[in-house]
């Protein structure tokens, strides 16, 4: 775990992780009127955990964080499908006068708007840290694993 | 010899790929036009009438096939409960550790 990369590598690494991780999350929060969306914005997220472990070879506790930030993701996400029950399962019952994202668009071809879309943006939210998070937990475990695999054999 | 037969099975194969090409729809011209219609163009089902989202691929994903996204995130899920469960750190005893 005593590894880490240049300090060129490190500075770089440093300077293009915010623009990866703004550019994730303007593909989340956008998903309903560009392509992209929380699969997409969670694995671009995801790559910033990359090539931070990369350059910096340390990990940190955060094993469970992300693991509860996974859970939250999933459980909310099954929670809005379940609200719109009154009709019926993924019912879209925000769209068109919702409290959030409630706004309208016109028919036909139009700039797009970002409040709009109902529960649409909202499911892409939630995917979108669970994808973020679990592709993290996954390259967090393995980096971690394949690391640490040695150590633990030769201490024991 | 191989090197001949290879030939012949890859013209044959090439041969059938180029006959499928010629037989293609243009682009953009499906022959049952109904369900795009529906996504697209329906005053109350369509995708921006209903839904009000602008992109119909992402409406498709979350409102009419929620079901299968949610079986997507749950894949995701059990990858990752496999990948921890896996690395998870065990001393010789066979006792789980903390961390």
């Amino acid at each position: 775990m005593n590894w880490k990369m240049s300090r060129v590598v490190r500075t770089i690494a440093d300077i293009m992780v915010v623009p990866i991780i703004i550019f994730g999350i303007y593909l989340i929060i956008h998903g309903h009127l560009s392509p992209g969306g929380g699969f997409q914005g969670g694995a671009v997220i995801a790559s910033s955990t990359a090539l931070l472990i990369i350059a910096y070879g340390s990990f940190g506790k955060h094993k469970d964080s992300l693991s509860s930030l996974e859970s939250t993701g999933l459980t909310l996400f099954i929670l809005i499908a379940f609200l719109g029950l009154g009709y019926t399962v993924f019912y879209n019952f925000l769209a068109s006068g919702g409290a959030v994202f409630g706004g309208t668009v016109p028919y036909g071809i139009n700039p797009g708007r970002l409040d709009s879309g109902g529960t649409v943006p909202l499911m892409n939210i939630m995917v979108g840290l669970e994808v973020t998070a679990a592709l993290s937990l996954i390259l967090w475990m393995m980096a971690k694993g394949s690391d640490s695999m040695d150590v633990e054999e030769a201490s024991v | 010899m191989r090197k001949s037969v290879a030939a012949l099975a890859f013209l044959i194969v090439f041969a059938f790929l180029l006959l499928g090409m010629s037989q293609l729809r243009p682009f953009g011209e499906p022959e049952n036009t109904e369900m795009d219609d529906y996504f697209l163009y329906d005053q109350e089902e369509g995708s921006q009438a209903h839904n009000q989202v602008n992109n119909i691929v992402t409406a498709i994903l979350f409102d009419y096939r929620g079901l299968d996204t949610l079986g997507e995130a749950t894949v995701l899920f059990s990858a990752v409960s496999g990948v921890v469960t896996v690395l998870r750190k065990v001393k010789k005893s066979g006792k789980e550790v903390q961390g």
